[in-house]
């Protein structure tokens, strides 16, 4: 089993509030893998140290056998890790099809100078991350959407795009934070679809932060349970959804005893 | 319902051939209007805005080019040499407009307020200023004191590498002071900025001792202007002579061509940010402007993308700088001062921030304003106040007024009112940037899919 982001011992304290504990995580390549838990669990912040925003007090985190803590945002992004936002993080006054483009950024190659003097490789690497673009548009379902302003999309269309965005650096992992947020359930249902195809089609493995049990139970391989920074349970779906201490933390201790 | 018949009208006036007419026709009555009335400033703003409507109409990009070749090219040089005041503020507008230009990359691309602008086109003229003049051989003499019979450190038509030299050194000091700075977000690169600006103006006021740099607050005179032969100026009698009316001195052509080559800046400033605003690079400085964490999230290196915003509107300003400091032949720190980076700066703004064409007709606008609006008030002002007239109802005679009432003085308050107007009511200013539209929607209309 290729083993595609691992995280040992990974803890970040602000002040005197430990966020993320002592967490180890094993993400199998191809996977759905989530992380659930309470609000304030830390699983945003678990996102963050990953992916270069927060440097972590202690532990370690390997993509694909190669450290990447200690690295910026951007060199992680190089390595091949993209992710969304829960509130969503789009560039606003760009059109849809320059926010995806954007989001190729890290796998052009032209210059300056080859985009000043509009060199024949400029041209070709422009066609040609246009059509990936449109592409890209199509298969998050908003073909012919793409000279719209990002911020006059509605709602929906905005979550995807950000989606399509972080899908156009090709990244190996991709880090989905709530997509699902502020959705109804057809809209979820769509969703799930959606990020079983990105698994299946485009071998992404997916890391997913999600509130929405339905979704959470419906699309994960496997499922990491945080609270209060730590992990206190990790398994598949129905191992999770009967596990004692997962219900105490979501529901409280009497509910965990009434359930036994 | 009055609405409706104006924007019927509007419709009639952009299609068929009728666009193409009508800006001939703007551009032919502006020309004859100031061939006509050599001293007034309405003529004067027709034939400028005559550019303006060749911008709007909907036409062929041949026509518009071609009529607007010959209006800058040909009618505005032989109209300007037959009174040259006009070809002063032309070139004003043009120096204006490429560093707004050349700010709108910083502030309007990239979403970087620079109040020290004009520290880089100081940058530009210096370097000329210091080795196209005998400045060199000045080096050891406190200002005033030095011999009168020095040679001139290089030849003029060094010039031109140095309008190159000079990109390639702002440059490099945009990216210098970029280095610490850029670091620090939003208000504090301001404050910093603000002063870098007044650093180098300082620097420039300074700088004649121990060794005698800059001269000080006298500036450096002369400076060389590249060569001009006999032969151009021989050339530009023959030919529009008859149409100046007078012949036409080796001065008055000078001011064409420091025109002409302000003009061929700004066309490769205007080809350049185009291409850049349309490119990797450009679309990472937007991105940065929209939103900086989510830029970095997507592989965006913040420093190096700021720093190169940083560095390509700063060469465009020290190309202008040389430009400067060859047209007027004399530079004095005083032309580097806070309120000019304000003046560009509200260009930019009343423009619109990332708008090219905005950044031309804010240029333009302040540039006229300045140089002809208020000061034509003043000249009538004190025309009146040598008269005898009396403001009838009130009995108040002109010559009472107080001599602090000057418009050409109210230049500060008109940046002022213009910022915060322009804030307030049309932040976008008045040609807003458009995003570029790939014309997608008729190729990927869903049901062709």
């Amino acid at each position: 089993m290729t083993i595609a982001i691992e995280t040992l011992g990974l803890t970040k304290i602000f002040g005197g509030l430990v966020a993320v504990n002592n967490v180890d995580l094993t993400i199998p390549d191809k996977a759905i893998f989530s992380v659930i838990g309470p609000n304030g669990a830390g699983k945003t912040t678990f996102y963050n140290c990953i992916t270069g925003f927060y440097v972590p007090d202690q532990g370690s985190v390997t993509f694909y056998g190669q450290p990447i803590m200690g690295l910026s945002p951007d060199q992680i992004m190089y390595r091949g890790i993209a992710r969304t936002y829960q509130n969503i993080r789009l560039f606003p006054s760009m059109t849809a099809i320059e926010n995806i483009l954007v989001g190729a950024h890290s796998r052009l190659t032209t210059n300056l100078i080859d985009a000043i003097v509009h060199t024949p490789r400029f041209r070709e690497e422009e066609a040609r991350a246009l059509d990936e673009a449109k592409r890209l548009l199509k298969f998050v379902g908003l073909a012919g959407q793409g000279d719209r302003v990002a911020r006059n999309l509605p709602y929906g269309a905005q979550r995807r795009l950000e989606i399509a965005r972080a899908l156009a650096s090709k990244p190996k992992l991709l880090l989905l934070d709530e997509p699902t947020a502020g959705m109804n359930p057809n809209e979820t249902t769509e969703m799930i679809h959606f990020i079983r195809n990105l698994r299946d089609e485009l071998g992404i493995t997916i890391l997913l932060i999600e509130h929405d049990m339905r979704m959470v139970m419906g699309v994960s391989d496997r499922i990491a349970v945080l609270d209060y920074g730590s992990k206190i349970a990790e398994g598949s779906p129905a191992e999770i959804q009967h596990n004692p201490r997962v219900i105490e933390a979501y529901l409280g201790r009497n509910a965990s005893e009434a359930q036994n | 319902m009055s609405n409706l018949s104006f924007k019927d009208l509007k419709t009639t006036m952009q299609s068929g051939y009728l666009p193409y007419l009508l800006a001939g026709a703007h551009v032919l009555i502006g020309t004859i209007l100031v061939y006509l009335n050599q001293r007034s400033i309405i003529a004067f703003l027709v034939l400028l805005s005559s550019f303006f409507s060749l911008y709007r109409i909907k036409a062929d990009m041949r026509y518009k080019l071609f009529i607007g070749a010959v209006l800058a090219l040909i009618i505005i040089p032989v109209l300007g040499v037959r009174n040259i005041f006009y070809l002063e503020v032309i070139f004003q507008i043009s120096v204006f407009s490429a560093l707004a230009l050349g700010l709108n990359i910083v502030v309007g691309f990239a979403g970087l307020l620079d109040l020290g602008y004009v520290a880089f086109y100081a940058v530009g003229a210096y370097l000329w200023a210091f080795f196209g003049s005998k400045q060199f051989y000045t080096l050891p003499y406190t200002p005033g004191s030095q011999p009168t019979d020095l040679p001139f450190l290089l030849p003029s038509d060094m010039f031109y590498l140095f309008i190159f030299l000079a990109v390639i050194v702002a440059a490099i000091t945009g990216i210098l002071l970029g280095l610490p700075v850029l670091r620090v977000r939003g208000d504090y690169l301001a404050i910093v900025t603000l002063g870098f600006g007044e650093v180098i103006r300082v620097l420039a006021a300074n700088l004649d001792k121990p060794l005698n740099f800059t001269n000080g607050p006298q500036g450096i005179t002369p400076i060389q202007r590249p060569p001009m032969p006999q032969s151009v100026v021989d050339g530009f009698n023959a030919i529009f002579g008859k149409l100046v009316g007078h012949q036409a001195d080796v001065s008055a052509l000078y001011n064409v061509m420091f025109y002409l080559m302000a003009l061929g800046i700004i066309v490769i400033i205007i080809i350049v940010s185009r291409r850049l605003e349309d490119s990797k690079i450009g679309r990472a400085w937007a991105a940065v402007r929209e939103d900086e964490t989510a830029a970095i999230a997507m592989g965006i290196p913040l420093v190096k993308t700021k720093l190169s915003a940083f560095a390509a509107g700063a060469s465009f300003a020290g190309a202008m700088g040389v430009l400067l400091a060859a047209s007027r032949t004399f530079i004095s720190p005083e032309s580097f001062s806070f309120m000019q980076s304000i003046g560009v700066l509200a260009m930019v703004i009343l423009g619109g921030q990332g708008s090219i064409p905005g950044a031309v007709l804010g240029a333009a606008t302040i540039t006229i304003l300045n140089l002809q609006v208020l000061q034509g008030l003043s000249l009538y002002l004190s025309q009146l106040r040598q008269s005898d007239a009396v403001i009838p109802i009130i009995n108040f005679a002109w010559k009472n007024l107080s001599s602090q009432l000057d418009p050409a003085q109210y230049q500060r308050m008109i940046f002022g009112l213009i910022l915060v107007l322009m804030m307030v009511f049309r932040p976008e200013g008045i040609l807003p940037a458009q995003r570029r539209i790939k014309k997608l929607a008729s190729e990927s209309a869903p049901n062709k899919e």
